[in-house]
């Protein structure tokens, strides 16, 4: 009974956003090859580095593919989207940098430290919201509006200064390449978040149990589930997410400005989720196909900056496609497409249709 | 139309996708008389009661309403109002944050300027004569809820309603407030009002009926004088049971259990939605709650595993004292839990049917201990085969498969985690011949094999083939508990309608 899967069936909801990104990438082929080209050039702190329009799509996603993992994640678990991920950012980046200040000097151990304890006070804001969430069943968009709306303002609190510039070579080996390896080293924090979720998946349950409690919070209790626990611990996974991407952020530029600090994030995140084919109603989820929404995102935005698009038609343009993307992987067209397709499939693999339906 | 009717349907249809709600039911309500709505849940009352207040659309039939020509176009609760037709649901849906005046006239009053003092001096008229113990001025939250749905009441009487439909209108009231509730309804039928009268609670049904109607399974079973249908033969009509063919069914249950020794016992538990009872089980024991669908055996059993919230009681197992408050004791005491609604409380519709049957022996291996792949797909081959599961593959949601199909997944999650005591709340619902077979087969092999089963189901003569104790609940109380030669199903059926036959 158990046939071998076909291909496609195993790619699910991520056909969608691979096709888009395939389209996209044959849409630049086709307007300008060049588009693709990597060379190879000599930074200003002497390493030697890739350079193209590739490796800074790749290099520029990264803060989004981050926080889009732990949005999918809080998504699965809550049937909702936390839309202060850009606001606790600023707070993330304010505390690594008022460490660092407080510290004195800039070494690896403070970096280390900075890093820790941004990652404790990211946690506690996210655990806050997943309270609202979790224990009082506030809506996730309320809840987090709040956060949404101040957490700027904490941010400016924590660091009275404006913009504090972080001078010292390690910052901007965070921020940008390390020595002797020519590719930018905020991708190699999307691995290490990426890795580190994984591991989480593979030692612990989290994975099954935040599904079960997204799709049916009341069946997953009366399974020994404790739906709480499950939805608090998505927050603080989330909270790991954004403070990795806040201090790559910080250390990307050198300084921190509370005010531009991961602007405008929390929308994007949410949609590399909904694009990768992840239901913003919680349940199933692929943190592969946020990620690849992530890079679609920013492929797009990348694509039109090289047409020379003027930068304040960017994002009407964005919108447009996304549009398309979107409606492509809604669940009414999903089902046009596979009534169409279920046209062209032969009589045995009928016979198993049958079956299930029996 | 007779002539002292004041509504008459005639042959209602109504079906939703999959189900027919309402198959040529006929209905007549006279004037200035109480008429019981009954059947068991799902028998049609509430769609027929929808049709008549225009929330649903019949498919076919008619509607007559006295003083109409022709057939009474209701196609919404706004027609049906304007028809005379009234219905105060269980649940209050006035303001309570309003007046009772306010509460009385809102969306009433037709001019822009409204005289409040002659509304409050009218209301206070109404109330008097009603005899409902509120001022006009009071705040509806301040009532008790009694008199908040007595206020329904007499707004719905001051509108010169002429068919009133009380929906279980008793179920969170007291005695006394019920007995104030009936001197309303007394009062009224005086007045001339016909009223609907939809409870599960039987003696209520004689205190305050002429007739009755029964439904079943949206047909309709027949209309009777309340004072010529006995409360027992009521029961077997809405169960659809013929009391004289009941009288010589064997019963092939349980053998005799000799003097196991008690596995689980319970005193005096009780939950946010179970009144505190007693319960022992004893090791490979089958036995099984009955009564009437809203009778309370699923809260009671749901009590046991710790669904609702546990407000009380002590709990043993095996002697030893053991504290269950919540589904993950429950199972860390190896009780299992095959909830009545499996769509809603059961099944995780889009997880696989790999995932659906190890979720609960996950759980109690651990957050840290996750299963690997191979073993998942080893347990589920392993039971897929055992219960032969119908599925395409492992990886199939298991939303896709048949109601067996997927039941049988959920006794295969429960079954995974080897428990000692597991209890099955209408296994067979909605289940083809074929599996509900298998399914007490299954039950009894367990028992066999000393495990102790709770078995519910809707059906008596399931419960006569694999119980051999049922324990009879009515209004949310045990009253009986039958074994041996007891277990009849005329002797249920008196059991859980009380009383004399």
């Amino acid at each position: 009974m158990h046939g071998k899967k076909k291909w496609y069936a195993s790619l699910g909801q991520l056909l969608i956003p691979l096709v888009a990104m395939a389209l996209l990438i044959l849409f630049n082929l086709l307007r300008d090859p060049g588009f693709f080209s990597i060379g190879l050039a000599t930074n200003s702190s002497g390493n030697r580095v890739l350079t193209g329009n590739i490796i800074s799509i790749i290099d520029s996603a990264s803060e989004l593919a981050i926080i889009s993992m732990g949005m999918t994640l809080v998504t699965a678990a809550c049937g909702g989207q936390d839309i202060s991920v850009g606001a606790v950012g600023a707070i993330s980046g304010a505390v690594f940098v008022k460490v660092l200040q407080a510290m004195g000097s800039i070494s690896v151990g403070s970096v280390l430290l900075g890093l820790l304890l941004c990652c404790l006070a990211t946690i506690l804001f996210k655990l806050f919201n997943g309270t609202l969430v979790a224990v009082f069943h506030i809506q996730p968009m309320i809840a987090t509006l709040i956060l949404y709306s101040c957490g700027r303002s904490i941010a400016y609190w924590i660091n009275g200064d404006a913009t504090p510039q972080l001078n010292s070579p390690i910052i901007s080996t965070i921020g940008m390449t390390l020595p002797g390896i020519p590719v930018p080293t905020p991708i190699f924090a999307v691995i290490l978040v990426g890795l580190l979720l994984v591991l989480v998946f593979r030692l612990t349950t989290t994975q099954l149990y935040t599904q079960t409690v997204g799709i049916n919070q009341g069946a997953a209790r009366l399974n020994g589930i404790h739906p709480t626990a499950v939805k608090l611990l998505s927050f603080a996974l989330l909270g790991v997410c954004v403070s990795v991407a806040a201090v790559t952020g910080v250390c990307r530029l050198g300084q921190l400005n509370h005010k531009t600090l991961l602007a405008d994030i929390e929308m994007d995140a949410i949609l590399a989720v909904a694009i990768g084919g992840n239901s913003l109603g919680g349940g199933r989820f692929r943190l592969s196909g946020s990620i690849l929404g992530a890079y679609i995102i920013q492929m797009l935005t990348t694509t039109l900056y090289a047409m020379n698009v003027a930068p304040v038609n960017v994002k009407a343009y964005k919108a447009v496609v996304i549009i398309i993307i979107v409606i492509a992987g809604s669940p009414v067209v999903k089902s046009k497409l596979t009534a169409l397709w279920a046209k062209f499939r032969t009589g045995k693999s009928d016979s198993i249709r049958r079956k299930e339906a029996d | 139309m007779q002539n002292d009717a004041v509504l008459t349907m005639r042959g209602i249809c109504k079906s939703f996708p999959g189900t027919k709600a309402l198959d040529h039911v006929d209905f007549t309500l006279r004037k200035g008389e109480i008429h019981a709505l009954m059947g068991e849940n799902g028998a049609g009352k509430s769609t027929l009661i929808k049709v008549l207040t225009g929330v649903y659309e019949k498919d076919s039939g008619s509607i007559q309403m006295e003083g109409i020509q022709g057939d009474a176009h209701i196609h919404s609760p706004q027609d049906a109002q304007k028809a005379g037709i009234s219905t105060v649901y269980q649940e209050i849906t006035l303001c309570p944050n309003l007046t009772v005046a306010e509460n009385m006239f809102i969306g009433r009053t037709a001019s822009a300027f409204v005289h409040w003092k002659d509304y409050e001096k009218r209301t206070d008229g109404i109330l008097q004569s009603l005899g409902i113990p509120a001022r006009a001025k009071q705040e509806l939250s301040r009532c008790s809820l009694a008199v908040q749905q007595m206020v329904a009441i007499a707004r719905a009487v001051d509108m010169q309603c002429k068919v009133l439909i009380l929906d279980e209108p008793t179920s969170s009231l007291d005695e006394k407030e019920v007995a104030m509730l009936f001197d309303l309804m007394r009062d009224l039928k005086n007045r001339g009002v016909g009223i609907v009268f939809v409870t599960h609670f039987l003696e209520q049904v004689y205190e305050v009926s002429d007739r009755i109607t029964v439904l079943r399974n949206g047909e309709l079973v027949g209309e009777y004088p309340a004072a010529a249908l006995p409360q027992v033969e009521l029961v077997a009509k809405m169960m659809g049971k013929d009391l004289n063919e009941l009288e010589d069914l064997a019963q092939v249950g349980q053998k005799s259990l000799g003097s196991r020794e008690t596995l689980y016992e319970a005193q005096g538990l009780s939950s946010t939605e179970s009144r505190p009872f007693d319960f022992v089980i004893r090791q490979g024991e089958v036995n099984g709650f009955t009564g009437l669908l809203g009778s309370g055996r699923s809260e009671s059993v749901r009590a046991i595993f710790g669904a609702d919230r546990v407000t009380g009681g002590r709990i043993k197992i095996k002697g030893k004292p053991v504290r269950i408050t919540r589904p993950h004791d429950a199972m860390k005491h190896g009780i299992g839990y095959l909830p009545e609604d499996r769509k809603r409380d059961g099944i995780i519709a889009d997880l696989s049917v790999r995932e659906n049957i190890i979720l609960a022996m996950q759980v109690m291996k651990g957050f840290f201990h996750p299963m690997s792949r191979s073993q998942m797909e080893k347990f589920a081959d392993e039971y897929i085969q055992a219960l032969k599961i119908k599925t395409a593959s492992q990886d199939t949601p298991i939303r896709s498969l048949s109601g067996g199909n997927q039941q049988k997944v959920i006794l295969a999650r429960w079954l995974l985690t080897h428990p000692d005591y597991l209890i099955l709340d209408e296994p067979t619902r909605g289940i083809d011949v074929g599996t509900k077979l298998e399914i007490q087969k299954l039950v009894l092999k367990l028992a066999e094999e000393n495990m102790s089963v709770t078995f519910i189901s809707s059906e008596i003569e399931e419960m006569l083939r694999v119980c051999s104790r049922l324990i009879v609940m009515r209004d949310r109380k045990i009253v009986g508990e039958l074994t041996g030669n007891e277990l009849t199903q005329s002797q249920v059926m008196k059991t859980i309608a009380g009383g004399e036959l």
